[in-house]
């Protein structure tokens, strides 16, 4: 018997969980520029979460799906990507949108449960999220096989969780991805938990990686809540992509470090003591004291950006709830390009009712 | 386009059209299974590999709602994949992609984003076909909101409303009733003129009674016109050709000048497009009617296998059966 096929799933880390190089650093690393960038995302993602999830509590948002502990994978990716990159988010990359130009208020009009969230001209031709599970995958490469039809050298990146793996929309979008060497790349953010069910018995691979490398793809696992591993792999992945050699699947393990959503309740089904030892690993603390053991960040500049992030967000926030509701109309006008003739009496019937007194009857 | 006029059969004015508009507007790709070297396993697709190359027709790995997904991200970059399903049958893996993406990104963008699609898939009974391939399920498409579902009925049809599908800015489900796709030719002008979508076609004019139909059954429906014609009985023959958005006013028009209406069609009758029809001339024009709304429709059932499908499907003598009924309730 001959062996056919032998494959390897490497891991990045460069630092430990309290921030302390364990490898030897790249060299942009020695510069704080980009680091501090990081930086103040992941804490400006951190307060929004903190206020979008106060907002759901007393009533003036919509269900949510947090961000925490996946701050540093959103930073480093709307980092690295370029604008003319498309960007496939799924259900928890608000910090990335942003970056790549959404307003913090297209975030809040878009969980306060109004379109116009995703119409922001500021997205460019990046996708709204996907709330189906893993279809989105199937989006990006789509995307790519334009950029390849069209010879540019562009990427599409798409994000998901580890349940999405488990989805044949995922699994054929790495297929084809490999199939057809599209400029893709895969970004898995492993946190551990698909709502209640835990990776542990989602998959029985040893690695969620191993599944790219069924497809024939490039395939790595990185530390989740590591910047610097997240820049190196997702760096890679882009520039490999764009010198026309194909797809690249990345698995960060990170840590959901909230509830599934504001709907959800993580304590019927999870131990306080995990996430008590992942809360020693988060991303957020273990930047800082990367940052603050360089002398590159500290508690003054910790607080000006504290206190400029929160009014930022406060004033996005007065903006959201001072907003008109979208009119009525507005169902009918963006399903097709134009109206079609048979949905012109429903709209002017859904006019009338909404107006006071009004009757769907009239 | 070379404005020749060719004598093609319905599988062969839709290749016309394709290659007509691959020629004209170069953001036309051409994906699916079998559809490049092999030119699709009814041949909708012969020669267009040959012609625009492998970046303009693209033969897929077998997944339907994969190419589905990749259609939807490739519309969204201003390209317009034309996407071949081999069968309706093999159509439902695609139904999360068609209902949660691909009819709402426009809406869900407020505009910024559009998925100037189509998915052909030829369906319908009567070639003998094996377990899930001759369904009629057009209904379930026609319930979603944001997607067009078009139906050809001839040669003609099939080329102006495929163009028409093809230039659509929005999701366009293109139903290819594969038991007349080589039934009969008929000169099509590869004019490259589009038909207008969301519009019924009036196939013959009469005063006594509306027959309502689409697709493949439009044969047999005209061939009930045609004997109907022998006994001094003039039917208003209309071809659906757009199963959603539906035009209502063409069907209303009709029966309020006929009093009497028939729809035919080979899927199941419950929840059916058919009863939509009647319910919107229940709604809309009873006062016209001079008698109740028939349906001449397939069964509630399972296609069956094709030693029984001429079972299933509705008939000439059906037509005339209920057309008998109906003009003589009082």
């Amino acid at each position: 018997m001959t062996q056919v096929y032998q494959g390897e799933i490497n891991f990045r880390r460069f630092l430990d969980e309290q921030g302390t190089p364990v490898a030897e650093l790249p060299i942009w690393a020695s510069q704080p520029e980009i680091l501090q960038s990081y930086y103040r995302n992941m804490v400006l993602a951190r307060q929004l979460d903190t206020k979008i999830i106060a907002l759901q509590r007393t009533g003036q948002m919509g269900t949510y799906p947090s961000m925490l502990g996946a701050e540093a994978i959103d930073a480093v990716s709307g980092g690295l990507m370029l604008p003319e990159d498309v960007l496939v988010p799924y259900y928890r990359n608000h910090l990335l949108q942003i970056i790549r130009g959404a307003e913090i208020l297209d975030v809040l009009n878009y969980w306060g449960g109004d379109e116009r969230g995703n119409a922001s001209s500021g997205y460019g031709e990046d996708f709204p999220n996907a709330v189906p599970i893993a279809t989105q995958s199937l989006h990006a490469t789509g995307v790519a096989t334009a950029f390849k039809i069209r010879g540019e050298k562009r990427v599409a990146v798409s994000f998901c969780g580890d349940g999405a793996t488990s989805k044949g929309d995922f699994l054929e979008a790495l297929n084809v991805a490999g199939a057809w060497q599209l400029p893709v790349v895969f970004f898995v953010n492993n946190n551990q938990w698909a709502i209640s069910v835990p990776r542990s018995i989602q998959c029985g691979a040893e690695t969620l990686a191993q599944k790219g490398l069924a497809a024939g793809i490039r395939s790595e696992q990185v530390d989740g809540n590591d910047v610097i591993a997240i820049h190196e792999a997702m760096a890679d992945a882009l520039k490999h992509a764009r010198d026309g050699k194909g797809a690249t699947m990345i698995e960060a393990i990170s840590y959901r470090l909230s509830d599934h959503t504001t709907a959800d309740d993580a304590t019927r089904y999870r131990h306080n003591d995990e996430l008590k030892a992942a809360w020693q690993k988060e991303p957020v603390k273990r930047l800082q004291n990367y940052l603050a053991a360089n002398g590159w960040w500290d508690e003054i500049q910790e607080q000006a950006w504290l206190n400029e992030v929160q009014q930022i967000i406060q004033a996005q926030v007065d903006t959201y709830l001072a907003m008109d509701t979208q009119p009525v109309e507005s169902m009918f006008d963006y399903l097709y390009a134009e109206v079609p003739k048979a949905l012109q009496e429903q709209r002017a019937s859904a006019s009338i009712k909404a107006m006071t007194g009004g009757s769907h009857h009239e | 386009m070379s404005n020749e006029t060719h004598n093609v059969t319905m599988v062969e004015a839709i290749n016309l059209a394709l290659m007509s508009e691959m020629q004209k507007d170069e953001s036309v790709i051409i994906l699916g299974e079998d559809v490049g070297t092999n030119g699709g396993v009814f041949r909708a697709t012969v020669d267009l590999r040959e012609t625009f190359g492998i970046k303009r027709v693209l033969d897929t790995p077998l997944a339907e709602n994969m190419i589905a997904g990749l259609s939807i991200g490739m519309a969204t970059q201003g390209l317009r994949p034309v996407a071949e399903i081999q069968f309706m049958g093999f159509i439902f893996p695609t139904m999360e992609q068609l209902i949660c993406h691909a009819a709402r990104i426009r809406n869900r963008t407020r505009g910024r984003l559009s998925c100037p699609l189509v998915i052909r898939a030829p369906f319908g009974g009567g070639i003998h076909a094996p377990e899930h391939h001759s369904e009629s399920t057009e209904a379930l498409l026609s319930h979603i909101p944001g997607i067009r579902v078009v139906i050809p009925s001839s040669p003609a049809r099939a080329y102006g409303l495929l163009l028409a599908a093809i230039r659509n800015p929005d999701p366009v489900v293109f139903l290819e009733p594969k038991r007349i796709y080589r039934l009969s030719a008929q000169p099509v002008e590869d004019n490259g003129q589009a038909l207008p979508l969301d519009t019924c076609f009036t196939l013959r004019e009469g005063k006594d009674i509306t027959l309502v139909s689409w697709g493949a059954m439009i044969k047999e429906t005209l061939e009930a016109a045609d004997a109907l014609k022998q006994q001094n009985i003039e039917c208003e023959v209309i071809d659906v050709a757009c199963m959603n958005p539906l035009d209502h006013d063409t069907i209303l028009s009709s029966v309020a000048k006929t009093g009497r209406c028939i729809v035919i069609h080979e899927a199941p009758k419950s929840c059916a497009v058919g009863a939509e029809i009647s319910a919107t001339i229940a709604e809309r024009a009873l006062l016209s009617l001079k008698a109740p709304v028939q349906r001449v429709t397939g069964y509630d059932t399972v296609m069956p296998y094709y030693k029984l499908e001429q079972q299933y499907m509705p008939n000439t003598a059906d037509i005339l059966a209920a057309v008998q009924t109906t003009l003589e309730f009082s």
